[in-house]
């Protein structure tokens, strides 16, 4: 098969770009993995902090799978890409990666919308059965309803921690409460009460109300965190009814087959374990959140340069306003670029759509639609309620520097 | 383990499938996941490490890690949480080697 472009990833992005391809006239395929179109989108849920309606992923997700199909992209799923070669041909087979269910495809331009995965998160016991991701438990929750437990405890705070810990609770889990990790060569960044503290300001957006009776503002300045950090008690404070125990770390997770407990410990402002406050809680599930990492696998393999920023949350293709990368005809769009929400997702996956029209001369779009839009993602995120890290306009700008000054080199 | 009533979310009923594990018949909901099917009927254990025989189930549960592996007649080992289930599945949860084996 021979098409003007491929698209590997069927989240916002990926579906966003297939349609501004498809509908400009230009044949394209989207691949993924699942069964299921949407990506991370799907199992998505979450009141909008501003208006108060619910973020319902799997309806936005479904809208975007019609718009593509209906201007004419192919969408292929059960499908995992396993190889690229520069030109562009991408090898695919089944989901079992069966020799006989191996594809070649041959496209101008190639589209990665790999998205994000979860960074592990090692703790002693994290391998029994009943320890999952937070993005496990939200799929399993809100897409497949199937509880991830009847009493679980979440570790790590984070805007996706707390967004997930309240979902479980309104698909009527026992969330039993939400500590820190213990500090560990791993965990460092996320195991400081102080640090976390300091975290809070991206997630008072998402929890107004709760957030900012426990201080929200006032945790915008840094002496506000340390003296936070130093009186937050003990016992925690209360969001949704979930019990948020910045002074407590998990230890290690305990069963024999599957959980059945945790072990946990108080722990000083620096995250140190206060020797003889070890106490054991009786629970069935424990859901780690490290954190997203962008997806840039594939990228690699084709020689793609990358950078490493801390408001993207990880090393990603360089990329220009277009989104296409520092190989000829491959783009990027979603958070493979670095983490952020699905709504910049969406955009980015239109800007790459664009960027490939433009590039291969489909529809006639010119550069100010390209310049336009990328003008629209950046007012975009400006107004964003939901952010991943407190510097991610800084680390976009930084980006967009990175790229002129190499395409000036 | 199903979620029975939801404030936000619309609870639809779903066609049932039957699937096996090590013989046993379980009753999954069309268009889930093999691994969010055997969960919801309390099943968490999808196989034994291969080394120490450590019991292993779902971890990323976006097809990543590859930890929750399980063992499908005819296919071999698949991933339980993007595999979607299908009629008639024979399912086993593979033994690994002798625990406390290095």
């Amino acid at each position: 098969m021979k098409v003007d472009a491929a698209i590997v990833g069927g989240g916002p992005a990926g579906l966003a770009a297939a349609k501004e391809i498809a509908s400009r006239g230009g044949t394209v395929v989207v691949i993924d993995e699942n069964h299921r179109w949407g990506g991370k989108l799907l199992g998505q849920l979450h009141e909008e902090p501003k208006s108060g309606t619910w973020w319902k992923g799997a309806e936005i997700a479904s809208r975007l799978v019609n718009e593509a199909k209906e201007a004419g992209a192919q969408l292929i799923s059960k499908t995992l890409v396993w190889g690229l070669e520069k030109g562009w041909v991408v090898y695919t087979s089944d989901l079992f990666n069966r020799p006989d269910a191996q594809k070649r495809l041959e496209a101008k331009a190639l589209l990665l919308a790999t998205g994000a995965v979860e960074k592990p998160l090692p703790i002693p016991g994290w391998t029994l059965p009943g320890v999952m991701t937070v993005g496990a438990a939200q799929v399993l929750t809100n897409l497949y309803r199937v509880k991830p437990g009847k009493r679980v405890l979440v570790v790590g705070l984070d805007v996706l921690s707390l967004t997930i810990a309240r979902a479980m609770k309104l698909a009527g889990v026992d969330v039993v409460g939400l500590v820190l990790p213990l500090k560990t060569a791993f965990s460092e960044a996320i195991a400081n009460p102080q640090k976390r503290l300091q975290a809070f300001r991206t997630m008072v957006d998402l929890a107004p109300n709760p957030l900012m009776r426990m201080g929200g503002r006032f945790l915008r300045t840094d002496w506000g965190v340390n003296l936070a950090a130093r009186f937050y008690p003990p016992w925690g404070m209360t969001v949704w009814g979930i019990p948020l125990l910045l002074k407590k770390a998990l230890i290690e997770v305990i069963g024999d087959q599957q959980v059945e407990g945790v072990r946990i410990a108080s722990i000083d402002p620096q995250g140190n374990v206060i020797a003889g406050s070890e106490k054991i809680l009786s629970v069935d599930a424990v859901c780690l959140s490290g954190g997203l990492t962008p997806l840039g696998e594939l990228a690699a393999t084709v020689g793609c340069q990358f950078v490493r920023l801390r408001g993207l949350n990880g090393a990603v293709p360089l990329h220009g306003p277009t989104m296409e990368t520092t190989v000829d005809n491959l783009f990027v769009a979603g958070n493979i670029t670095g983490i952020e929400g699905a709504k910049i997702a969406i955009e980015q996956g239109r800007l790459a759509g664009l960027g490939i029209c433009h590039k291969l001369g489909i529809g006639q779009v010119d550069q100010k639609e390209c310049e336009q839009q990328f003008e629209r993602i950046h007012q975009l995120r400006k107004e964003a309620e939901i952010s991943f890290h407190p510097e991610v306009q800084q680390a976009r700008e930084q980006l967009l520097h990175l790229w002129k000054q190499k395409r000036d080199r | 383990m199903r979620v029975t009533n939801h404030p936000i979310l619309s609870i639809e009923p779903k066609k049932e499938v039957t699937i096996t594990v090590d013989g046993k018949t379980v009753l999954a909901q069309e268009g889930e996941s093999v691994a969010a099917a055997l969960l919801a009927n309390g099943i968490r254990v999808l196989r034994y490490s291969e080394k120490k025989g450590e019991a292993r189930g779902i971890y990323c549960g976006i097809g990543h890690c590859y930890e929750c592996r399980i063992h499908l007649k005819e296919v071999g080992e698949i991933r339980a949480c993007i595999t979607p289930v299908q009629e008639g599945m024979e399912l086993t949860v593979k033994r690994g080697g002798q625990k406390g084996e290095s």
